[in-house]
């Protein structure tokens, strides 16, 4: 066969061809895929909840609240969802995002009704490998500077360094100090989801 | 050229990565661990064997003047495909090497293969030559992800060979992928002057 000349009417039917056939089966997998990709998605989501408030029995993921709060000017939205057993609050989890040292620090926090923390897990990071990035492990029970337990109810959760009580990653205070603000913006977020349900139930 | 010679000329003459020195932004982006080196290279692989046996059977119906365009609308649908497919099947890998995956569109190889073989060769040796080419760079980024992973963590494949904490972390960073890089090149070039 020989090749086609590159007059304009060839050039513009060869190319318009082939993305038309390239869309098409790009529109077909993209059909196809929809779905497990929600499914993935959800199944992540609803594992890191589990790690972060144990023993629920419904979905939380379905019924997600936004809350919205005001913090330095800015407005943040928050994502938090609620935990029941046997139509019993026993937690929450709620999802938290603030600039850490290698960019957004995504943190899934979860408190129990009195507010303490229940336990975290890290979603996003782009922390340095090795040093930031040990904010997955060093925050937990048994772990240097853990949090477990602790509420930022009475006063927001700081590093030791800024006169808290918590004890930052070595070398890595920026994140240390993102962290906990990401836990302090959670908890602030957690009350006030907390009041206007129970304000709207009364 | 027979068929297996074009397989290990994708391999071993012309490796995409310690000779061509092709693909370097993927290469030293997402060596950080054995895994995620693999999982990159497979990636390229399936684009790369796809992408060139498409060109090389509708070579003769793309006018030159617009090939260009053309092999990298290929290129990208079959990215795209395997994007969603990934995301679909593997979220944990897909997290991982997250902005690379879409990044393989412009990866030097694909189009390099595309144009300098795919465009002049029929369809089964071009299959060979985006094989070869495919298990070249992923070979490569294996090696590469390996040895990082083991001189900065201590562990290959996540299974742990020594404590974490006696880990050089410089080669889990950026710095790390160069020296890494230049030493296997060094060696493969030693290995190839005596043969």
């Amino acid at each position: 066969m020989k090749k086609l000349q590159s007059s304009l009417r060839n050039m513009l039917l060869v190319l318009t061809g082939i993305c038309v056939i390239a869309t098409g089966i790009l529109a077909y997998v993209n059909q196809l895929t929809t779905g497990p990709i929600a499914q993935a998605k959800s199944a992540a989501l609803k594992t890191a909840i589990a790690q972060v408030v144990s023993g629920f029995d419904n979905n939380p993921a379905n019924d997600v609240e936004t809350v919205t709060l005001t913090l330095e000017g800015k407005e943040l939205t928050f994502k938090v969802y609620p935990a029941t057993k046997n139509e019993q609050f026993i937690g929450a989890a709620v999802e938290s995002v603030t600039l850490g040292f290698g960019g957004d620090l995504k943190v899934l926090v979860g408190f129990d009704p009195e507010g303490n923390i229940l336990n975290y897990s890290i979603l996003e990071t782009s922390e340095t490998p090795g040093l930031g990035s040990r904010a997955a492990t060093w925050f937990q029970e048994g772990q240097k500077g853990s949090v477990i337990g602790l509420s930022p109810k009475e006063k927001a959760l700081t590093v030791s360094k800024d006169g808290g009580e918590v004890q930052a990653i070595t070398a890595s205070t920026i994140t240390s100090r993102a962290f906990l603000k990401a836990v302090n913006q959670a908890y602030m977020a957690y009350a006030k989801q907390e009041t206007s349900q129970t304000t709207t139930q009364k | 050229m027979n068929n297996f010679k074009t397989l290990m000329n994708g391999v071993v003459t012309e490796n995409p990565t310690f000779v061509l020195l092709l693909g370097m932004c993927p290469t030293l982006g997402t060596t950080s661990s054995a895994i995620n080196g693999f999982g990159m290279g497979i990636a390229t692989l399936f684009v790369l064997v796809c992408s060139n046996v498409v060109i090389s059977s509708i070579k003769n119906i793309i006018p030159d003047m617009v090939r260009i365009p053309a092999f990298v609308v290929v290129i990208a649908s079959f990215v795209t495909l395997l994007q969603m497919v990934m995301q679909a099947y593997t979220p944990a890998l897909y997290n991982s090497l997250g902005i690379f995956i879409p990044l393989i569109v412009v990866n030097c190889i694909l189009l390099g293969r595309a144009e300098a073989f795919a465009a002049k060769n029929k369809v089964i040796p071009s299959f060979f030559d985006g094989l070869g080419m495919g298990l070249g760079f992923t070979m490569a980024l294996t090696i590469l992800g390996a040895i990082r992973e083991l001189i900065g963590t201590g562990k290959i494949f996540s299974v742990s060979l020594f404590p974490e904490q006696y880990g050089m972390l410089l080669f889990v960073l950026a710095p790390g992928a160069f020296i890494a890089l230049g030493y296997l090149i060094a060696v493969v070039n030693k290995i190839k002057g005596k043969a």
